[in-house]
């Protein structure tokens, strides 16, 4: 099975578009179809509830977070993530991403 | 983001401010006194962006302290809805790391549409006549911290050398200011 990957984001933040060629990058160095990506605007505090997204850009593999949130309230936000050498980024570290992706795919085949 | 009719621009007199810091000691533009340049920094605690360029003003803060320079930031998001932008949670901040300016806070978010902030940060400097001389980013990258804010203290150099700042303004590039 093909990994079901979605980016949610908000408009309050930029980045996202960049977060979302990253995840593409990532989805075609692992043979994915990167076109695939489902991509949803999160809109208002009851969508953020609803989807229970802590902020943008929120990207999901499997409905697996990428870096997973620690407790943080669903809201109209951005998201801060923290790179793999410690610094503080409005996207997440590219490793991580590859990380989830490659878990997907490998529980896809088992 | 919500748009604005009439932007702080450069040339033109900054509006005033007058906001408590997190201690409570109100602030004032015009001050007592003058200083040769005076940066305002709207900020939050809660942005990547201004996160990620914090520590670089911090150290413009310090390396400016001797010519006069003096910086203010300001937070005027809804804390209501954003509550890591509260004043308590300003003043764990500040009280948690060690700032070489003042955090001001804007409940009423009037100074924010006065000046017609856009996002955090979003950085003005003005001249010692408080005329907006420079508006935008502290630099090119908010995640390459070997920038070292140099479009502020380009700036900064500038306007304490009596010339005018070159880029004069640029975009700022942060998260919008959360509007009640």
């Amino acid at each position: 099975m093909v990994p079901r990957v979605e980016l949610l984001w908000w408009e309050g933040c930029p980045g996202w578009e960049q977060a979302l060629a990253l995840v593409r990058d990532e989805m075609r160095a692992l043979g994915l179809d990167a076109d695939s990506v489902q991509v949803r605007e999160v809109r208002t505090d009851e969508d953020a509830a609803h989807a229970e997204f802590v902020g943008s850009p929120t990207i999901r593999v499997d409905g697996r977070d990428v870096q997973p949130p620690d407790g943080e309230p669903t809201g109209l936000t951005c998201r801060v993530y923290r790179l793999r050498d410690g610094r503080i980024s409005p996207l997440p570290d590219r490793r991580d991403v590859r990380e989830v992706l490659e878990d997907a795919i490998k529980e896809s085949g088992e | 983001m919500m748009a604005h009719a009439s932007a702080t621009k450069v040339g033109q007199p900054a509006p005033r401010l007058e906001l408590p810091d997190t201690e409570g000691d109100m602030h004032t533009l015009p001050m007592p006194g003058e200083a040769p340049a005076t940066v305002v920094i709207w900020t939050c605690n809660h942005c990547p962006y201004a996160l990620g360029w914090h520590d670089r003003l911090v150290q413009v803060a310090r390396g400016y302290a001797d010519s006069g320079v003096r910086l203010l930031a300001i937070n005027s998001n809804d804390a209501e809805r954003y509550p890591n932008d509260s004043l308590d949670a300003m003043r764990e901040r500040v009280a948690a790391e060690d700032w070489p300016f003042p955090y001001l806070h804007d409940s009423s978010q009037e100074a924010a549409r006065a000046w017609a902030a856009q996002v955090t940060p979003h950085l003005y400097v003005l001249d010692p006549d408080l005329r907006v001389r420079y508006e935008g980013a502290p630099d090119s990258d908010h995640m390459d911290p070997g920038q070292n804010a140099a479009w502020l203290r380009g700036a900064l150099d500038s306007i304490l050398a009596g010339q005018e700042p070159d880029p004069a303004a640029t975009e700022p590039v942060g998260c919008s200011i959360k509007w009640k």
